[in-house]
């Protein structure tokens, strides 16, 4: 299997053919130069990119994110026996400005401890979902202001790794219904965890079976198959969902290995490195998650879950009781409201006849 | 109800080193790539008194032949004429709108000729707002025609501004960046065109006109951008004909006296208008009319509608109001469409009906006059039948006659010839 792109060129395709022939200019005119522009005020103002990291403990996520971002993001990794594991669960969101090559990053990261670790987990993804919903509803009521911001602060989740343990043999009931029900919300990138307590084979096999799963469910992970624009975008999206979930193995210790210095997790029997790509697919994730979909994730969170989610909230909203205090409009714990399946906003490819195959 | 989220408590943002190449330096390069597949917009309206030369500056300022004809002067108002232009450049696709003023400056009474001009850009700026406000919405795919650039042609005459065009620009400076230029510069002489450039700038500072500030805090553009605002307003030359300058061909105006170059800095400032307007900050003249001009406007139709924000104790969630009454109208409107359809679906199934039964009736008596026809053609075939019965049993009745007859006279032959030979051997015999 060939790896994913490498380069940082991202995934958006050639302007497809205007339907009016354009005009020739004859001899330049600088047009082009508005990318530049565009270049300097994105620089400018910096990126904002807020992940959410899902699973039980133990599993490695923050681990998983430190590896991510080559820094230590959380102070210490959850094997503090100090402290307790929560009864219930709360969420940690920290936040850290990184800067690379001129390009400011400012990043946020939720780690959600707790779930999935209670005797009964019913309900564990009310509050995930609560605060997903409460950061659009943030943007939300700064959008609406009469007077509002140059710049309204953006802290809507935009990825959710889902952590999957690796037991080998298929989704479980918890996994099935967080996934379910987040998929609708936000965009959700399943991966398995610890993927080095499985064989390749063994991987395989249980990569093909959480497929299947997912598609028998009609769960939407990212990228989703609605939002490919065109035709590039479907083939390169295509070999990223052939590869979801992706087996990962986090490591923030450097070892040596041939004389180079790598990331990896030493065992009695061997160095897993992390970034070698025939031990593991981090790699691929880390390509996914910043190298060539972040700006792609932001757009769909924008776009079209943030859209979904504001539909719901003006349709609804008008069912609340009016008066003083009327307002504070949160969402109720239980989750959003009906949403409806994701309208698909982007265009289709005129070839698009296979979209309809599932579900 | 908020979920009560954890948060260590050093809060503050802090600059994170990190360990190695993480990646995300492609992120301009992403951003970059996504927006030009959707392609830009860009909105320029040109102001200006007809046969200043607005359509020739486009078509130079482009390097192309846009179709117009040129206008008259026997406009009776002033009306907005809009084009719009796909052009596209190495990977970029531009969507160009340009707007025209035509009877700007031609009638006798120009009290109210700035109106139109307003209204255009208050009309493109509410249905930028309709859009924002809609529940279903699609931004991200909305043709933006809201106007970005407005380039104001001033007349050469060397003097000052007109108070046709102070009273224009006052009125147009909140709504639209305003980019002043002197057309026609090739009939005024360079003596002149510094004090009449100075005088038009301390015109337009005395009266309070905002024109469009060059933007100078970014470090890269800053300096190009201050030492070009000093030459504003550019007095620039338009043409599409080119004649051959040395040995090789350049735009440029001929005249009996010596040729004006274009894009020769000495002769006009042609190439400074097209540095600032399109290759240095087309992109801020976008921004600016989106985060100052547009957002002005947006809350100043707001508060027309009664709505505020209030201080947080109370918020009202005012535009909840607009919502509901959109909605209703529109389940409204949705209620008298929906009976309009019953009402023509009946209609249409009566007539269908009616000719249905028309159909029945026709099929009916045709049915009925065949059947009659059958029934005399049965008559006939049945009559002709006996007829032909009866020739056969006359016939046969002939022939058993004759046949009788036959036999007789064979007998009575028989007999005869019996006789005969009777006759003979009794000859013989004798």
């Amino acid at each position: 299997m060939e790896p994913m792109r490498q380069s940082p060129s991202p995934c958006s395709s050639r302007p497809s053919s205007p339907r009016t022939p354009p005009y020739e200019t004859l001899g330049y005119v600088g047009i082009d130069a508005v990318l530049d522009q565009l270049k300097i005020k994105a620089m400018k103002m910096g990126f904002e990119f807020n992940i959410m990291v899902v699973g039980q403990s133990g599993l490695g996520k923050s681990t998983m994110v430190n590896t991510l971002f080559k820094s230590k993001i959380w102070k210490s990794t959850a094997l503090d026996l100090e402290r307790p594991i929560p009864q219930t669960l709360k969420l940690q969101s920290v936040t850290h400005i990184i800067e690379e090559k001129g390009v400011k990053l400012k990043l946020t990261v939720t780690d959600t401890p707790g779930f999935g670790d209670q005797i009964n987990n019913d309900k564990c993804w009310d509050p995930i979902l609560g605060y997903i919903n409460q950061q659009y509803e943030q943007y939300l009521q700064e959008e609406i202001l009469i007077t509002r911001q140059r710049h309204i602060p953006d802290t809507r989740v935009h990825c959710c790794v889902y952590f999957v343990p690796p037991t080998g043999h298929c989704l479980r009931p918890l996994d099935i219904e967080f996934l379910q029900r987040l998929s609708q919300t936000v965009n959700v990138v399943p991966v398995i965890a610890r993927a080095d307590s499985l064989t390749i084979e063994e991987r395989e096999s249980f990569r093909r079976r959480i497929q299947h799963n997912l598609r028998t469910l009609c769960i939407e992970v990212y990228p989703q198959k609605c939002f490919d624009e065109d035709i590039n975008d479907r083939i390169l999206n295509s070999k990223i969902r052939d590869r979801i979930p992706f087996a990962v193995v986090g490591a923030d210790r450097e070892h040596l290995v041939n004389g180079r210095c790598v990331l990896g997790r030493k065992t009695k029997w061997g160095i897993i490195e992390v970034e070698n790509l025939a031990h593991c697919e981090f790699p691929l994730l880390r390509d996914l998650l910043i190298r060539s979909h972040l700006q792609d994730l932001k757009d769909i969170t924008h776009n079209v879950h943030y859209e979904n989610y504001r539909v719901c909230r003006l349709n609804e909203s008008h069912q609340l009781p009016r008066g003083p205090g009327w307002v504070n409009l949160a969402p109720t714990l239980g989750g959003p409201p009906a949403t409806p399946r994701p309208s698909k906003v982007c265009q289709q490819a005129q070839d698009d006849s296979e979209d309809d195959e599932e579900c | 109800m908020a979920v009560a989220v954890g948060r260590p408590s050093n809060e503050e943002l802090r600059n994170l080193s990190l360990s190695g190449h993480v990646g995300f330096d492609s992120l301009p390069d992403q951003l970059v790539n996504k927006s030009t597949s959707q392609g830009f917009c860009f909105n320029i309206l040109c102001v200006g008194e007809t046969g200043i030369g607005k359509s020739t500056l486009m078509d130079t300022l482009f390097n192309t032949k846009f179709e117009s004809d040129p206008a008259t002067h026997n406009e009776p108002g002033v009306r907005l004429k809009a084009r719009s232009y796909e052009l596209q450049e190495s990977n970029v696709r531009l969507k160009l709108t340009i707007v025209d003023t035509v009877g700007f400056g031609d009638q006798i009474n120009k009290d109210d000729s700035y109106r139109p001009i307003v209204e255009y850009i208050d009309a493109q700026f509410e249905a930028y707002l309709q859009e924002e406000l809609k529940i279903r919405r699609s931004l991200f795919s909305y043709h933006d025609s809201r106007v970005h650039a407005c380039l104001y042609f001033i007349a050469p005459t060397g003097h000052s501004l007109k108070s046709l065009d102070l009273v224009t620009m006052k009125k147009l400076d909140s709504k639209v960046n305003i980019i002043p230029i002197i057309a026609k510069a090739d009939t005024i002489a360079k003596n002149e065109l510094h004090k009449f450039k100075s005088k038009i700038m301390s015109e337009l500072v005395s009266n309070g006109v905002q024109i469009y500030q060059f933007p100078t805090d970014e470090e890269t553009v800053a300096e190009i951008n201050a030492t070009m605002s000093v030459h504003l307003p550019f007095a620039v030359v338009g043409s599409t004909e080119e004649v051959k300058i040395g040995n090789k061909m350049a735009k440029a105006r001929q005249y009996p006296w010596g040729v004006v170059q274009v894009e020769n800095e000495n002769h006009c400032d042609f190439v400074k208008l097209r540095e600032m307007l399109i290759r240095v900050n087309m992109e801020d003249l976008r921004e600016q009319t989106h985060t100052r001009h547009y957002e002005l406007y947006r809350r100043c139709k707001l508060e027309e509608m009664g709505f505020k924000d209030t201080d947080p104790d109370s918020k009202p969630f005012s535009l909840q109001e607009t919502y509901e009454a959109k909605r209703n109208e529109f389940l409204g409107e949705l209620q008298k469409k929906e009976e309009e359809m019953r009402q023509m679906f009946v209609m249409r199934v009566k007539e269908k009906e009616a000719e249905l039964k028309e159909a029945e009736k026709e099929l009916h008596e045709k049915f009925d006059l065949l059947k009659r026809t059958h029934q005399e053609e049965k008559k006939k075939v049945e009559d002709k039948k006996k007829e032909l019965e009866e020739e056969v049993s006359n016939f046969q009745k002939k022939k058993t006659a004759a046949q009788l007859l036959q036999s007789q006279t064979q007998q009575a032959g028989a007999q005869q010839t019996k006789k005969d030979k009777d006759k003979k051997k009794l000859e013989a015999g004798l």
